[in-house]
Parts: structure tokens; sequence; C-alpha cells
């Protein structure tokens, strides 16, 4: 009973956030274009949900050319890094500082060098996710044992075999926690750029709806954010799943 | 004629001349154990004979023949067992044949050889599901597919339990004298060393070299008869403490 209290615990505690924020609204009348009640976030996003899902298709699509392009520069800047420790020691500062500058105020000049189509979004997106990608497969690559790599030079294996039957895998579990944090960053850096400039993508579709004081409208565009960065997040998984084998087998 | 033949190797980290003109060699299928004090080099040793380490001078032979750098004769194992926790265990162990291209010819006779290594049944397990035990029996095995004619054993068994140790010496002892391959066998266990040996080199402190060598004839041996070596064990504490102020 206890323990089943404990694994609810969390649920239990969003439900009564959400009932306090519905009866504070309710009991105080307060007027939807300052903060709308969850009930009418909910209506608003079933009352429109062809809209939501086109705009989505558009943010997902975004994310996902994003991470995609993400994850191959990443893994070869990555395999790169570790195999030229000069190359590490030139880029790896940059890659840092580079993160320092806010992704928002370079939008906008993407905008201006790459028009007004999917590519500033997807170049917004990629700035986003390549770091985490890069860095933690790096680091993955870089904390082997280096017991085998010992290992495989004795057993008359190439660099090439090290990396495939080691160091690749190896750095797959270091890779993949990168991607979790890359998929979540990837909606949003798709909702900023759409926010600039843009004919579709929830980022759009936010911005009009705010224009407008649908504030149901806007919460619900948050809503969906959620949603799909969850759902971007258990693609990760299911890729890990697909990838790990050790995973894979029956407990 | 001997099967392994080291002289005058010399070895330095940074100023320190941890392996100072070396000499020895171990005939065909001989058990050879290199006992000492811990620094003294025995891994750095086996390092240099493996090729993972380039001696300063000196001179390799293998049945005659000088070898540099990695050789295919040598097969290393170290202590810890460096399973790849993402392979069944049929993987692992089939890891050399994996990188010469002939896996599944492996395979096939690994499968036949995990009884004798006690993995019966853990073929498709991963190695997190085996006790450590095994998972240094699964590195053993790895080990001897390698097709090499000289095993070298760097403290195969430092990190198991005293119990678990003595089971995998028993289980040692059985099969080297089945695979009669020649063996060079690092520890600083002296009981380990008396009960596997055909014959136990006992290093001095790094730069002195071979400070003694043991033959022990008796080829029937078991724990019992371990247990009565209390003489040789005194000898070996004696000469391994020698010099020691």
């Amino acid at each position: 009973m206890k323990d089943k209290l404990r694994k609810a615990a969390p649920a239990l505690m969003i439900v009564a956030l959400l009932f306090f924020w519905e009866m504070v609204v309710r009991l105080f009348q307060v007027p939807m274009y300052v903060l709308p009640a969850p009930s009418s976030v909910v209506s608003a996003l079933f009352h429109n949900i062809p809209d939501y899902l086109y705009h989505s298709g558009t943010t997902v699509m975004e994310a996902l050319v994003g991470m995609a392009i993400s994850l191959v520069i990443g893994v070869m800047i990555g395999i790169i890094m570790d195999a030229f420790p000069l190359v590490r020691d030139c880029l790896y500062p940059v890659l840092v500082v580079s993160q320092t500058v806010p992704v928002i105020v370079l939008t906008p000049i993407f905008i201006i060098y790459l028009g007004f189509g999917y590519a500033p979004k997807i170049l917004t997106v990629v700035l986003m996710c390549f770091f985490p990608i890069v860095v933690n497969f790096c680091d993955g690559l870089g904390t082997i044992d280096p017991g085998y790599e010992n290992l495989v030079r004795t057993y008359g294996g190439s660099p090439w075999q090290m990396y495939r039957i080691v160091k690749l895998p190896s750095a797959m579990i270091s890779l993949l926690s990168g991607m979790k944090v890359a998929a979540t960053y990837s909606i949003s850096g798709a909702v900023v750029g759409e926010w600039i400039a843009s004919q579709s993508g929830l980022g759009y579709y936010l911005i009009r709806a705010k224009n407008n004081y649908l504030m149901d409208k806007v919460f619900a565009c948050v809503l969906m954010i959620i949603l799909l960065s969850l759902f971007m997040n258990w693609l990760v998984k299911l890729f890990a799943y697909l990838v790990l084998p050790m995973n894979r087998r029956k407990k | 004629m001997s099967k392994l033949n080291v002289e005058g190797l010399n070895f330095h980290y940074g100023s320190k001349q941890v392996i100072k003109d070396i000499s020895f060699s171990i005939s065909e299928g001989e058990f050879v154990s290199i006992l000492g004090p811990s620094g003294c080099g025995k891994s750095t040793l086996l390092n240099l004979l493996a090729g993972i380490l380039k001696p300063d001078s000196g001179e390799i032979r293998i049945d005659g023949t000088q070898v540099r750098g990695m050789s295919k004769h040598f097969a290393y194992m170290p202590q810890k067992d460096l399973l790849l926790p993402w392979k069944t265990i049929l993987d692992n162990v089939c890891l050399y044949g994996e990188i010469h291209k002939k896996k599944q010819e492996m395979k096939k006779y690994a499968l036949e050889q995990m009884k004798r290594f006690g993995l019966e049944g853990y073929e498709n397990s991963y190695p997190d599901e085996l006790s450590g035990g095994m998972k240094q029996r699964a590195a053993f095995l790895r080990t001897t597919l390698c097709e090499a004619d000289i095993y070298l054993l760097d403290e195969p068994f430092g990190a198991l339990d005293v119990i678990t140790r003595g089971d995998m010496q028993d289980w040692l002892r059985q099969i080297s004298t089945d695979l009669k391959k020649s063996t060079l066998l690092v520890t600083h266990d002296t009981d380990e060393a008396i009960y596997l040996s055909d014959r136990i080199l006992i290093l001095g402190k790094p730069g002195e070299g071979i400070r003694k060598e043991i033959v022990i004839e008796e080829r029937d041996r078991d724990r019992d008869w371990l247990y009565r070596q209390g003489e040789m064990r005194a000898e070996i504490y004696r000469i391994i403490k020698q010099g020691d102020k």
C-alpha cells in the first residue's frame, strides 16, 4: 500500500496542482486572456486538433532532421577528436565557448542568410543538439579502459577494428545520454526558429495565438511542446533499445 | 631447444631502470611463474613480451627466431577479465576470430570447449550475469583461442576472493597439464606459484634482475601436497625479503 502510494505520488501531485489551478481560475473568475483554466487549455487543444497536428508535424520534422544532422556530424567530429588529440585540444574549447552564445540571437541571422524556409530552423536545432551529442560521445570515447585497447592490439587488431569492436560500442551509452539531452532541446530549438519567421510550426502557431490574446491556445501549444519533447525522448529510448543488445534480453 | 628465449632485456620508465639485463628461457610446454615484491617489474616484463611496451635493448626469441613488437606467438591475459559487456560470452571468447575474420569456425570450436571451461549453458549470457571466477575462465578461454604458442598470464586470479581463487588454481592446474602450452604466469601469490609451476623465477628489486630460480620436480600435485611445502614457501619468502632493510 505504502509502495503504491509512493509510485503514485508524482501523478497525484500534478493532479492536485491542476485542480488547485482550476479552482483558483473559477473562484476568482480570472479572465481567459490572463490565465486560462486547465480545462479550457485541454478543450482548446481538442477543438483545434487538426491545426495542432499539422503544426506539430512541421516542428517534429525540423527537430528530427536537426537531430539526425547533429548525430552524424557529432559522431564524425567525436571520432576525429578522439583519434587526433591535437584536433581535440584545438576544437574542444571552441565548442565550449560556442555554447555561451544564445541561439536565439543567432536565429535572425540565419534567416537573413538562409531565407524563410526550413533551413534556418533546422540549423537552430542543430546548434542546440550538436553540443551535448559531441561532448558526451567524445568523453565516452576518452574514458575507455586502456586495457581493452592493449587487448585488441595484442590480438593483432587494426585501429579501425579498435573503434568498431571496442570504442564505438562502449561509447554508445554516453552517446545515448547526449542524445537524450539533445532530444529535449530539439523541439525547443525548432520552436525558437519558428518564432522569428515562418509559415507553419508550433512556434508560428504560438506567436499567432499570443498576438490575438488567445491564452488557452498558447497554453495548449506549451502542452503540445511538452508532449513532443517527451515523444522525442521516447524515440531515443527506442533507439537505445534497438542498438544495445544487452538491454534486450529477457530478465 | 627452448621455446622462448629472453636475453639481456632492459627497460626504463623515466629515469628508473625497471628491467635490467634479464635473461631466461622457457621450454616447450613448460609452466613458469614469476614471483617478486610489488613494483619489481613483473607486469612490465610481461608487457614487454606481449609487445605493449618496447624494450630499450635485448632480444626476445621464439623457436630461435627474434620477434619484435606485437607477435602472434603470445596470447596475453591481463588481470581484469576485459570482457565486452555488450557481447555474449560466445562472442567475447571469439574476439580473436572476429579480428582475424574466422569467427564462424572459431565459434564451433569454442562451443566444444565451453564445458571444459565450466561455461556450459552460458554461451548466450552476458558477462554481468557471470560470477567473477566464470568471467576469468571466459577470459582464459578467449586467451586459449588465440592460436598462440605461449600464454602470458598477468595475475589472472588476483582480483578474486580466496575460495574462488583456490578453485581456479585447481582448474588451471588441471587444464594446463592438458593443454601443454608454454606458460608464463606473473603472480604475487607464493602458493599459486608453487602449486602451478614447473619452475619459479624470483625477481629482485626493480633493476636487480632474477634473484633465484626454483625448479619443482613433483608432477603429481594436489592441495595436500601444497600444504606440505612449508619449507619451500619459507625459502621463497626469505629470498623475496632478502636485502629488505
